[in-house]
């Protein structure tokens, strides 16, 4: 059984799993681990956005 | 005047006596490695541990089924000797794999190195939470 997924949906969802193990590994509490999780998930979809476009700049 | 070096030692073996091993300080970690996320749930971290089995578990398969490359241990190229240490992360995972021979898939499309690339983050994540259920077991962290 094999899965095909576009490079944005296989970027997004490495995303969602590596953002919630930082989370629950990096902080201590609770609401700490939800808002440090958030923000990893923030960091590495606007890190895809952003190179992204950088690539879109360089090829031009 | 004291001697620097002695100091030191002194200072390392006070954290490390104030750090005994117990036997959850080595079951979790070896447990964690087997089956990620049950050194959290050895420990009662039932959300933890059920949100770190799901996320590792979710990445090793699905990196499977993106038809990623399960690095051997005999690789020869120090590229594939890094590519094992972070698959065996995965521990039981990684094991499961070998005994059914999965991830010999050829790399033929892009997605299929994001499966490898899946399968050796699921090891590594798995090695950041063995050390929080170590950092647990210990009472380092709540």
């Amino acid at each position: 059984m094999t899965l095909a997924l576009s490079h944005f949906s296989a970027a997004l969802l490495f995303s969602v799993f590596a953002s919630i193990v930082f989370g629950i590994t990096q902080r201590n509490t609770t609401r700490d681990q939800i808002r440090y999780g958030l923000y990893c998930f923030a960091m590495f979809v606007g890190g895809v956005i952003v190179a992204g476009w950088v690539m879109w700049i360089l090829r031009r | 005047m004291a001697n620097p070096s002695t100091t030191k030692n002194e200072t390392v073996a006070t954290k490390a006596a104030a750090q005994p091993i117990t036997a959850m300080s080595v079951l979790a970690p070896a447990l964690g490695w087997l089956i990620p996320g049950a050194g959290h749930l050895i420990q009662k971290r039932w959300i933890r541990g059920l949100l770190l089995m799901g996320s590792i578990v979710i990445m090793f398969v699905i990196g499977l089924m993106l038809e990623g490359h399960v690095y051997q241990p005999n690789g020869g190229d120090i590229l594939d000797m890094l590519g094992f240490v972070g698959d065996v992360g995965a521990g039981g995972l990684y094991i499961l794999s070998q005994a059914m021979s999965w991830g010999h898939g050829a790399i033929s499309h892009a997605t299929a190195d994001y499966g490898t690339k899946y399968l050796i983050v699921a090891g590594l994540l798995n090695f950041i939470s063995v050390a929080d259920a170590y950092h647990i077991a210990i009472g380092k962290k709540p």
